[in-house]
């Protein structure tokens, strides 16, 4: 217990103390940090331009992207769990895009989407369809283009889905079948309320990880950006290409703090997002208590 | 379970369902498939157009043709030549493995406190394990990297490796979840015949414990695979040191337009992950659904 006591202090607790000191600072790393009150914090509610896209590109992330990966993946549960043959063969090819490394399925999808001669274009334009999608060469395709990349890799919370529903007791649909319930009936009335813990899971953990969408959008923004200038050109500034599009609140923070080492002004942003990681956490595990079902729970 | 009831009386009024509904059941169960079929193929394309490109020229690969011909199988040796990708994968390794070793050696010990031993603290303990799950990493990384830049460890593998030693919250949920539906007369049979909770731990415990740990071990070594937040702050400065999602990642700068390589490196940096999936399908899908049924 006591090494991770320590490590918790040192890789938690001095992070956490240290961050909240810095926030209320100007630090670049070469001068010692210099203090100016509340001034990273008026900046980031005044005058930072970006802040704004970047706190809609998030919110975007978890009101659109999210619940459309935890619908999807409930979805092919739910055919899974239906299916008679094939159970294994099927869960397997679902869950494999989800091992992908995000770099790697990231640069497979800006190839598949690029306009002029990805494949899905070209098939597009077979099936007919004049005007395609630019994808994530447009400022409006870019971020339903990553939606597309998250639903190929939804993988795990399927998986943790189709367990569930699985689990369901079969006397349960039984007797509600003989009271005259129809499928949908059942599955709103007996498998929505058994499985909804781990539905509760699902979105926590997708809130958490909507927040910190880093890799897919900073691989996409880099690569689609390289494409669209054909020079590899490194000086041009490429975060959230394009038109700060993909620019997600986690791009944001580290382009202040690791390309411009802004740390002061990083670790105010730091803060914030702390502050609204808890209390959406908090918000979602208070409410769940009206909907969620726990299987022999008193209350 | 009560099915057994069920089972039971079954037999008594087993009949054959009227032809409307088998015929009904039949044709949903038609749809229900050919549905599941039409997903996977659309699941499986871009794996098949990675392979594809990845076997094209690089005249092909910028033309609308979408099946290779001619078949350009050096592009694989090819990229071996552009890339320093063993020298990528040697530092994805190191930092796989030495974080991952540390995860098991830190985490295995804190779980196994959190769940079998009784001790003052121990709900909070575990309270502050289950909010450094849930807070995104993310916020900490700026007082994290100022203090490696104080220790001049930016650029080097140990920013990433040496936290790993200090323990990982969600592997120490994990096992402690496991952990705790191990039946306590196992562990009070060894303690009548006289064993410290440290022997417990490595006779009892981590021979029951066997499928966690697969699963704790496999995701770690995937984590730290596939990671490419924290190798792009503490490794970007130094191409030495890059890891292979860094070095992927970087690798269309490097090399322009060439998606044919592109493809084939990113089928390179896939294959080892699928590889391993098929050899340990069965401790993957027992550990995912771990994290999520009994959360």
């Amino acid at each position: 217990m006591a090494p991770w006591l320590i490590g918790f202090s040192v890789f938690f607790g001095y992070p956490l103390v240290m961050s909240t000191y810095l926030s209320f600072t100007h630090y670049d790393l070469l001068s010692p940090p210099k203090w100016i009150g509340l001034a990273n914090y008026k900046f980031i509610f005044n005058d930072d331009p970006l802040v704004g896209p970047a706190v809609r590109n998030t919110l975007w992330i978890i009101g659109v992207m999210i619940p459309l990966q935890v619908i999807f993946a409930f979805g092919v549960a739910l055919m899974l769990a239906r299916a008679k043959r094939g159970v294994g063969f099927f869960r397997t090819i679902f869950y494999l895009p989800a091992l992908a490394p995000p770099v790697a399925a990231t640069l497979a999808f800006v190839y598949i989407l690029n306009p002029a001669t990805g494949p899905v274009n070209v098939v597009l334009e077979k099936l007919g369809i004049e005007e395609t999608p630019l994808w994530f060469q447009s400022p409006g395709w870019s971020k339903p283009s990553l939606t597309l990349l998250g639903m190929w890799g939804v993988g795990n919370i399927m998986i943790i889905f189709l367990a569930a529903i699985l689990d369901v007791p079969k006397q349960l649909y039984e007797s509600a079948e003989l009271d005259g319930a129809g499928p949908l009936q059942r599955l709103r009335w007996v498998t929505f309320p058994t499985i909804s813990p781990v539905i509760l899971f699902a979105i926590v953990i997708g809130v958490i990880a909507g927040l910190q969408y880093f890799t897919q959008a900073y691989v996409a923004a880099n690569v689609a950006s390289g494409q669209a200038s054909q020079a590899g050109d490194q000086t041009v500034n490429n975060l959230g290409y394009p038109e700060a599009s993909t620019l997600f609140y986690p791009v944001l923070l580290y382009q202040q703090g690791f390309r411009y080492f802004n740390m002061g002004y990083a670790a105010a942003l730091t803060m914030l997002l702390l502050v609204v990681a808890f209390t959406i956490t908090l918000l979602i595990i208070r409410n769940s208590r009206r909907w969620v079902h726990y299987a022999g729970a008193v209350k | 379970m009560s099915t057994a009831s069920v089972e039971v009386a079954a037999p008594l009024v087993r009949r054959k369902p009227p032809w409307s509904i088998r015929r009904r059941r039949l044709l949903l169960s038609i749809a229900n498939h050919s549905l599941l079929i039409a997903a996977a193929i659309i699941f499986l394309l871009p794996f098949v157009f990675i392979t594809l490109t990845a076997l094209m020229t690089n005249d092909q690969a910028l033309s609308p043709r979408l099946w290779p011909s001619p078949f350009q199988w050096d592009n694989f040796i090819e990229v071996f030549r552009q890339a320093p990708l063993w020298r990528w994968a040697l530092n994805t390794m190191l930092y796989a493995g030495l974080a991952t070793l540390g995860v098991l050696v830190s985490s295995i010990p804190v779980a196994y406190a959190l769940s079998r031993i009784r001790w003052r603290g121990r709900n909070f303990a575990f309270g502050l394990v289950l909010i450094a799950m849930m807070l995104p990493p993310v916020i900490l990384v700026v007082p994290l990297y100022v203090m490696w830049a104080k220790l001049h460890l930016v650029g080097s593998l140990a920013p990433l490796i040496i936290p790993a030693w200090f323990g990982d919250a969600f592997s120490i949920f994990l096992l402690r979840q496991f952990f705790m539906t191990i039946p306590e007369e196992y562990l009070d049979a060894a303690r009548v015949d006289g064993c410290g909770e440290l022997r417990i731990l490595a006779t009892v415990v981590l021979r029951l414990a066997k499928p966690a740990i697969a699963a704790v071990t496999l995701f770690s070594f995937l984590y730290c695979f596939s990671d490419f937040f924290l190798p792009l702050l503490y490794l970007s400065e130094n191409p030495d040191r890059w890891v292979l999602q860094i070095g992927l990642a970087e690798f269309r700068s490097l090399h322009q337009v060439q998606w044919n390589l592109t493809m084939a490196a990113t089928l390179l940096v896939m294959a080892p992950v699928i590889v391993v999936f098929f050899l340990a399908q069965r401790a993957f899908v027992e550990g995912v659904t771990l994290t999520g049924v009994k959360g």
